[in-house]
């Protein structure tokens, strides 16, 4: 199957539909093994038992920046190719990705506390992630603002497209500015920093939440054709009701004139 | 399992985790569950698609 067979709205319901228990069921059974992981964790030897903040944290801020990629390639979609659920795809994601970046902000900011002794600090990468979850919010704002899912995704594809470059500066903020933020110590050349006790949790839980994205997004995406499919009845209904009272006070009109006559 | 001076901080983040992720799948379902009341609404009206196929015509 390509990604031409799933342009059609009802053969992507149909596949969806099939899909969605199987992802949630791994999603719920990751999510378990990665939180029983994360509770017995070892303490780290500097931070203590707030290391397993980072459990959350961090698969949160890897997806608040996965989606908006995502979303840029939803985009591209509606931009280059005009594949009609590529619109659908991205204005379904923002508001998910909008919920991982407010968890990566206020995680990281009840990480800070115990650990910098400030729960905000104006630095490069958490203003730039700040930046990124106001981003989603304009998104989602002109979603709503234009009535015209079709005019709206254009201007919100050019938007997304624009705030891509917000990605690399977030990504980098950490070796190009002073950061109270440490740098990558997962993915970086050379191997990860951390630990295995430490690593495998961290992986198992970014790929569970991973999974929650992908099982949200089907699920916001078949809602979003639910939706689209409710307004062009609602538009159909609307112009049968405005066609019949035009021929009823036509015809009205007329009984009236050869009254008249 | 201690979680140290820093427990409330640590149980906020997970507790924050596990509200904000139950808003997201409460908004999907009831988003799709209200879609689908329309729809049938929708049908109920004797509004049909352009294909021909009623309003809650789901594979």
């Amino acid at each position: 199957m390509t990604l031409i067979d799933l342009a059609n709205p009802t053969r992507f319901l149909a596949l969806s539909a099939r899909l969605l228990p199987w992802l949630a069921a791994a999603t719920v059974i990751l999510l378990a093994i990665g939180l029983y992981q994360s509770a017995y964790a070892p303490d780290d030897y500097q931070q203590g038992a707030t290391v397993k903040i980072m459990f959350i944290h961090v698969p949160n801020a890897w997806l608040s920046m996965f989606v908006w990629g995502v979303m840029s390639m939803a985009s591209l979609g509606t931009l280059v190719w005009r594949h009609p659920l590529a619109d659908v795809a991205a204005k379904a994601a923002a508001p998910i990705g909008a919920a991982f970046t407010f968890l990566a902000l206020l995680t990281g900011s009840l990480w800070g506390r115990p650990m910098w002794g400030t729960y905000w600090e104006w630095d490069a990468r958490l203003t730039s992630v700040l930046i990124l979850f106001l981003m989603y919010l304009g998104l989602m704002a002109l979603w709503r603002a234009v009535e015209d899912p079709s005019r709206a995704a254009r201007a919100a594809a050019v938007l997304t497209l624009v705030g891509a470059i917000n990605l690399p500066i977030i990504k980098f903020s950490v070796d190009w500015w002073n950061t109270l933020h440490q740098p990558a110590s997962v993915m970086r050349m050379g191997g990860s920093a951390l630990d295995k006790s430490f690593l495998i949790p961290l992986l198992v839980m970014a790929v569970a939440f991973t999974l929650l994205f992908v099982t949200l997004h089907l699920a916001a995406m078949r809602n979003e054709i639910l939706r689209r499919r409710v307004r062009s009845l609602q538009m159909m209904q609307a112009s049968r009701v405005a066609f019949s009272s035009d021929v009823g006070s036509r015809q009205d009109g007329a009984s009236k004139e050869v009254g008249a006559a | 399992m201690s979680l140290g001076p820093y427990a409330s901080f640590i149980v906020t983040s997970y507790a924050a985790a596990a509200v904000v992720v139950a808003i997201l799948i409460g908004w999907v379902v009831l988003d799709y569950r209200n879609q689908t009341a329309r729809l049938r609404e929708l049908d109920r009206s004797g509004v049909t698609r352009r294909s021909g196929r009623s309003a809650m015509d789901r594979p």
